[in-house]
Formats: structure tokens, sequence, C-alpha cells
């Protein structure tokens, strides 16, 4: 980049003129208005994204009271895994602690939106579900949020990809993604889906 | 006239020793968890090695060198004897106290809890304890640097400050409010839980308040790595600054924009809202603007040197640069692993993009690529630099100089380049060990051992510079005065607002405030946000 423009080029041995000192000058300013450029489009780009494909990270701040996630509330156990709403939209209820996941193994429609919603009882945990861009912090006392679709059927992993304590390392759950139409015949209103072997 | 010699190797030796170490643990943990070693027998001792390394390499190491930096400019650019050489003393052994204690509570596994705190997990008192003294000794640094330009300036009323100075006075006050985020997460969340005072923490608002010093800790270690682009690295290639004023403009503006940018480290959490992500993401583009303006000034800089040496032409002047000496050596490659680790960063920093690599090995490929690349093989040539005005050594040996950084260059690659590729597919960090017996694992296996001959090599270079230093601890040759980069154009007038920091402090502390208040009382007031601590380490 700075190959392109002009430096002053010495007219003694111990200093440079004043026009070359005009140009260095000049020369710069185009460079921190190129630079400035470059940002702004970089922030459009977030914007447009954000706005027109509502491409955002998770946006609310929503509580739980962590002494109570087990016992009431959309966390109890029997909630957790995926469920199917009456008009179609698939929710995945899960919990992290220390060193699982509830459900260990999460089973989604692929080409279909699906909402993740979990929490963590205790340490501050997270996930990133194989190569997709399914990715999430866990902190406990909040309901983490989000949106997303998977593109491929198969098994994927789901690590826990926060450090929650010696046994942070055995923390691994599983997702399988399922074609959509197989997901809707297994899937009946009010009943909770995982892969767990019972 | 150099009084403050031994201050200033005594905070370099430290550091550098600590460094080794520290890089020693870095290597283990590749290799136990790489497919070249079992799996590690207690993971325990995995995360307590981690917990270390991060502690020495975050807290301990760049903060000695800042300072002992810091120190060694105040008198070679203010050409007076530093002011409160004591009080230099005191803040250097508290470093040193603090250091000793969080080592030892870390050493006998109280303290596993990796350097970024993670409440709700609660170590020993006397690990935070220690970090606190660390960060007290470094407080006692910045205000020293404070008095010593005061002090100048009482004597040279009107003058221009030299820009050495200048952007090291700018590294200490963007340290000061830089801490302040982690200092009020320990002393008022942490050490209450950790002393047994209460027995639950705000973990949301602690995250919040670390992501505050988080990230603008990067800008207080990167600090000194472009103090030496601006005012050294002219001169040891022998070609001139090209902007004195666009050195001041790149130091400002870190200054204003570290801190208020931070939440960007939170993009994947749920207490805070979109808009603070969004306001925060904006503003992390704003703060690679004095990094794109120093890569263009000190290319520039550098051009003028070829051409002083008779380069011609659009690239000619490349070739005519002097590629033997080690300074032209070591910025261009800080230059190449700042470019990869910046792009990263600019991936980072993107509110959509980051989903991708969130947390993943791909987060310590970055860092390591930026600071342990970009920043520390500036800090090896610091202390090169400073070396025989501090021990009054013969020369460095060139060729053992240049050895040990082209080891760190291709080490730094070696390590960083897979840790980027798996993050992309997914791989977490932190982990003691793989499973490679799993297929989607056993495909990532070669680049954790590609990884660990990556950190082989950097343990090499490590040894290979605390050796160079070491052969040169004492000698009699009395070194030539040292000088910093002339500009292309001296005599220049400094406009005031380049030549004094109250308005870029005024702007550092408003913009925090505005862009950290809102959501630091909002988590402060949530009922629910405090959860019960969990204690490490079996108190």
């Amino acid at each position: 980049m700075s190959t392109a423009t002009p430096t002053p080029t010495p007219t003694t041995a111990d200093g440079f003129d004043h026009a070359s000192e005009a140009i260095a000058i000049a020369a710069e300013r185009r460079w921190a208005v190129i630079v400035l450029a470059i940002m702004a489009l970089l922030v459009a780009m977030m914007v447009f994204t954000g706005l027109h494909w509502a491409a955002m990270p998770p946006s609310r701040v929503e509580t739980i009271d962590v002494k109570t996630v087990h016992i009431r509330g959309e966390f109890v156990e029997t909630n957790l895994g995926t469920a199917m709403a009456a008009d179609g939209k698939v929710t995945v209820r899960l919990i992290a602690q220390q060193y699982s996941f509830v459900p260990q193994c999460i089973v989604v429609p692929a080409d279909m939106p699906v909402t993740f919603r979990g929490t963590s009882t205790d340490a501050i945990h997270g996930f990133v579900i194989g190569r997709t861009n399914a990715n999430t912090m866990l902190v406990p006392g909040f309901v983490s949020t989000f949106t997303t679709s998977f593109a491929n059927v198969g098994e994927k992993l789901m690590p826990c990809h926060e450090y929650c304590g010696t046994g942070h390392e055995a923390m691994w759950g599983r997702v399988q993604v399922i074609p959509a139409a197989e997901f809707i015949s297994k899937a009946r209103v009010g009943e909770r889906l995982s892969c767990v072997p019972r | 006239m150099f009084h403050a010699r031994r201050l200033v190797l005594a905070h370099f030796w430290i550091a550098f020793v600590a460094f080794l170490g520290a890089i020693v643990l870095g290597e283990w943990q590749m290799y136990v968890r790489s497919p070249l070693h079992a799996w590690v027998n207690n993971p325990e001792h995995y995360y307590r090695s981690v917990t270390a390394h991060g502690t020495v390499m975050a807290y301990v190491m760049p903060t000695l060198v800042a300072m002992g930096f810091g120190y060694a400019v105040a008198e070679l650019s203010l050409k007076r004897p530093l002011v409160g050489l004591r009080w230099a003393w005191a803040g250097f052994w508290l470093v040193i106290a603090g250091t000793v204690i969080a080592a030892v509570t870390m050493a006998v596994g109280k303290a596993s809890v990796l350097y970024t705190f993670y409440p709700p997990m609660i170590a020993s008192p006397f690990y935070y304890l220690g970090i606190v003294l660390v960060v007290i000794g470094s407080w006692i640094w910045v205000a020293l640097m404070f008095f010593n330009l005061r002090a100048w300036k009482r004597e040279n009323a009107g003058a221009s400050v030299p820009l050495v100075m200048f952007g090291s006075v700018a590294g200490a006050y963007l340290w000061a409010w830089t801490s302040i985020g982690a200092a009020v997460e320990i002393l008022v969340l942490i050490l209450p839980a950790s002393l047994g005072f209460t027995d639950t923490i705000n973990a949301g608002l602690a995250r919040v308040l670390f992501s505050w010093t988080l990230h603008a800790i990067v800008y207080f270690w990167l600090m000194p790595a472009y103090i030496v682009f601006y005012t050294i690295v002219p001169r040891a290639i022998g070609g001139r600054l090209y902007s004195d004023t666009m050195g001041r403009i790149a130091f400002v503006l870190f200054l204003v924009f570290s801190m208020p940018i931070g939440i960007h480290h939170l993009f994947a959490d749920p207490q805070v809202g979109a808009g603070f992500k969004f306001v925060h993401a904006a503003m992390t583009a704003m703060v690679s603007v004095p990094t794109l303006l120093t890569v263009f000034t000190i290319v520039a800089s550098a051009e003028i040197a070829g051409r002083l040496r008779g380069g011609k032409g659009m690239f000619g002047w490349v070739k005519a640069l002097p590629w033997g000496n080690p300074m032209m050596l070591a910025v261009t490659f800080s230059f190449v692993m700042l470019g990869f680790g910046g792009a990263g960063g600019l991936i980072n920093m993107s509110y959509q993009l980051n989903e991708t690599i969130h947390n993943t090995q791909w987060v310590t490929g970055h860092f390591h690529l930026i600071f342990g690349g970009a920043i520390v093989i500036m800090y090896f040539m610091l202390a090169y630099e400073l070396w025989p005005q501090l021990t009054q050594c013969a020369p460095l040996r060139q060729g053992l100089v240049k050895t040990q950084l082209w080891l760190w260059f291709v080490g730094m690659i070696v390590l960083t380049m897979p840790w980027h590729l798996v993050g992309l597919l997914g791989a977490p960090r932190r982990m003691a060990y793989y499973d490679y017996s799993h297929p989607d694992l056993a495909s990532q296996a070669w680049t954790v051992t590609a990884s660990t001959l990556g950190g082989l090599l950097l343990v090499v270079s490590a040894v290979l510079f605390v050796f160079i230093l070491f052969k040169g601890r004492k000698g009699t040759t009395v070194p030539q005065p040292f000088t910093f980069s002339q500009p292309a154009h001296p005599g220049g007038r400094t406009p005031l607002a380049l030549n004094s920091f109250g308005l870029w402090v005024a702007m550092m502390i408003g913009l925090t405030v505005v862009n950290y208040g809102y959501p630091i009382v909002q988590l402060a007031l949530l009922k629910d946000a405090s959860v019960p601590v969990i204690p490490i380490g079996s108190r």
C-alpha cells in the first residue's frame, strides 16, 4: 500500500526540503481516509447483515433463579429436549452442569429454524455444535436464546467450550440432525425428543 | 548517565525468567494433550498449568517489561535522573511479592481458575491477593511516569515531549484505567466470596467487569512494541521516522478506544443486550485505526531507510533495506504476524462472523499470534537494544540474535496456524485431553502435534534469548549514548493536544463510562444474577 505513495526524497545529506513534507503529509492523510473508509464499510456490513438478515448475537437479557431451575419452570427435567409447538416451531431446551449437558444427545431437524434455550446450574459453560455457527455461552442466572438452522444431516459433536473446572475436557454432548420429514413424523405436540438411550 | 540501570535490569531479569518458566509450561500443555502422549493422569494438573502460564504471560511478564522499559525511557529520553527511584523499587518488590504469593497458591492447586478467573468458580484468596499486589506495584509505576513527565515539563515549559516518553506515559495511563475493571471485579465481587463473607456472586457482572480489562490489557502489552516501532526501528535500520505526529495520534487513539470495546468478548453471552454488543463492535472497528496508521508510518519509515541506502523505483527500496540487521528482521516478522493476527481480529470483532469461531481454538491462535508473536518479538528487540546500556556488555552476537528471531517467528506460525484451522472446524479450547479415537477428532489430531512442534521451537528460541542476555550480563564497554529515531521532517511544532493527555484521558474515561455504565448498573441490580460460588481446590 505504501509502496505506491510518494515519499520524500532527500535533497541534502541531513535534511529534507519543504515540498517533500507537504507530499508526506498528503500521503498520510490519504491513507487515514482510506482506513476510515474501510472501517466504515465494515460497520455498514454489520448493520446491514444485522438488520436485513436479522443475523445478530443473542439479544435480550433474561434471568432465571438458579436455585429453583430444577424444580419449577421451563427447565425442569421433563421439559428438556426438543419440542415442536402446534405452530411447527422447534425449540431445544437444555441445561449445562459440571460436567455434562442435559440432554446429552439432542435431536434437531435439518433445514428448519431451531431455537435453543439453555442455562447453567453451576459454573459458566458454553457450547459450539460441530462445524456450524451454533455457538453460545451459558451463564448461571441467565437464559441464553438463539435461533439457527442446520444444513447437513448427521451426528455432530457439541463440546463445552468454556473452562468449567476439572472435568471440563470430558464434557461433550452430541447433536443428531435428522431430515425434517423424519423429525416431524417423530415429534408430537407436547412431547420432548432426545437421542439419549432410555 | 543511567541511574536506574539496576532497577531496569531487575525488572527485565524477573520478567524474562518468569517468561521462560511459563513457556515451558505452555509446551508441556501442548505435549500432554497431543497424540504424542497418553491422556494426562490428572486433568487438574493441566488446568493448574494453564492458570500459571496465563497468569505469568498476561500479568507478570508484560507488566514488568512495560515498567522496566518505562523507567529506562524516562531517563534516556528526558535526560534526567529518574524521580522516585525508591518508590520504583517499592513497586518492583510489590510485583515480586504478588507473583510469589500467586505462584505458590497456584502450585499447590488452590487456584486452578485460569487467569481469567471465571466466577462463580472461586480460588484461594491468596491467588487474588497476589494479583492485587502485582497491580498495585504497577500503579506505582503509573504514578512515577506521571511525576517524571511533570518534573521534565516544569524544566522545559512549552517544549515538545519526546515521542518515546509520550507513548510510554500514554501506556501507563492506559494501564491505570484498564486495570480498574478487573480490580473492581476482584475487590468488590471475588474477594468477599473467596474470604467467605458471602456465598453467592454475580457471575454475569463479573464477566462484564473483566471484559473491561481483558481486551484493553492487550493494548497495554502492545504499547512497548509500538513505541519500539516508532522510536527505535527507524533509527536501527538507518532511516527516519516518517511522522512524529502520527505516532502521537496512534498512542492517544489507543488511549481513547481500548476500553469501551471489551464487550466484543461477550457477543455470545446472555447477560448483555444486543444494543451494547453492537456499540462495542463498532468501537472495536475504531481501535484498528491506530494499528493501520502505524503500519503505514513504519513501512514508510522503512522506505526512507531503503532510499537513503540507494534503493530506487517502486520496489527497489525493499531490496536495499538492511536485511542482515536483526531489527529489520524482527519488525518484518512482527508485521507479518500482526497482519494475520489483525485479520483474524477483524473476524472476531464482527458481530456476526464471531459466532463461527467464538471461544474455539481459533481465539487461542489469534492472541498468541498478536501477543506472543507480534508484540513479544519486539520485547526481545527492546531488551537487545537496551542491554549494552544496562550491562555495558560487548555487542551481542548478531548471528545468535537472528537465529533466535527466526526460531520465534517460525515457531509461532507453526503453533498458531493449526489452531486457527481447527478453530474454524469447531475445536474447543482449554481441553486437558482429546478423544482421538472419535472419527471427528481423529482427523484433527495432526494439528495438535504440529502445534506441539511449533511450541518446541518457541521453547528453544526462549532459551536462546535468555542465554544471549545471560552471556551479556556484564562487561566493561562504555556504551554510546542511546538515541531514538529522528523524524524525517524535524523541527515541526507539536500541537498542544498531542503534547498533553488531558483531553484524551477525559475521552477515555467518558467513553468507557458511557459504554459500560448501563450494563454494569443493570446487572448489579438483577436479583437472580447472584449465583452460588464454586470453591476450587478443596478449601
